[in-house]
């Protein structure tokens, strides 16, 4: 039996490397990695607490997978990004010709 | 230890090493992003661990099989150069996104330690059978606005992705 505590430490640890990415990167594309990982920490959370209590923390009723019915979700929604995102990156890539965000300033204040 | 248990660490242990792999790789963007196959591939491991074993098929179709090879196609397509961490002047937005990201894992892992042990499941959990009778009964009208998101995301890609629009 796995420990949950275990489970939602890794992914509590899979978040924050996410989160670093995300905040200390400048590369468009690995940003964007960084993104998918940190949705991938969130989908591990919700397996785990799935398996915890697959009727609810109320512990009663029938076992149900809303859980992994979400984790199905944040995947396609997740796949949705990642075209959109990397169709962004290819016309920055165009106009800028770099995929550093640092060329890419002009709405900023 | 028994033998769960122990797939379970070797598959955490691989995933936040290839996790840390992607996002410290200043080098090759392509390594990163094999990097994070490997990731995938181990929380895949770990879902089966789990009782989770659509989810996990459908992890490695669409993470490993799909997702990443879009951002390898883009990144050997664009033909990056080397990549930097933050220039100096902005050392201070570093400092704070390092920060805040350790500050965020401590106060995670000081909720921990209340999780009762996790109840034996009925058969057939986490199958394709039991999940496809939810996503398809309960669950109709999250596939049906999934549907149109992939739509709008595939119309949106070819736009930017398309030199003139006319």
């Amino acid at each position: 039996m796995i420990p949950t505590d275990h489970v939602i430490a890794l992914s509590a640890i899979l978040f924050t490397i996410g989160l670093v990415g995300v905040m200390t990167r400048r590369n468009l594309i690995v940003m964007l990695m960084s993104v998918e990982l940190m949705l991938n920490a969130v989908n591990l959370a919700f397996v785990g607490f799935n398996r915890l209590w697959p009727q609810g923390p109320s512990g009663s009723g029938e076992a149900s997978l809303d859980g992994q019915i979400f984790v199905l979700t944040v995947i396609a929604v997740a796949a949705a990004e990642v075209a959109v995102g990397l169709g962004i990156v290819i016309s920055m890539f165009r106009n800028r010709d770099s995929v550093n965000i640092e060329d890419v300033s002009l709405l900023r204040w | 230890m028994s033998v769960p248990l122990f797939l379970f660490y070797a598959f955490a242990v691989l995933a936040v090493l290839s996790a840390l792999g992607m996002v410290l790789n200043l080098r090759n963007t392509v390594a990163a992003a094999l990097s994070l196959v490997v990731t995938m591939v181990s929380l895949a491991g770990i879902y089966v661990l789990l009782e989770a074993h659509l989810v996990a098929a459908i992890q490695i179709m669409v993470y490993g099989g799909a997702i990443v090879v879009l951002f390898l196609f883009v990144v050997m397509l664009l033909n990056l150069r080397t990549d930097t961490f933050l220039p100096a002047r902005q050392r201070a937005l570093k400092v704070a996104g390092s920060l805040l990201g350790v500050v965020l894992l401590i106060e995670t892992l000081r909720l921990l330690g209340g999780f009762p042990e996790s109840p034996p499941l009925p058969e057939g959990f986490g199958g394709y059978r039991q999940l496809g009778i939810a996503l398809y009964t309960d669950y109709l009208l999250i596939v049906e606005v999934i549907s149109l998101l992939l739509t709008a995301a595939i119309v949106g890609a070819l736009v930017l992705a398309k030199r003139n629009i006319d």
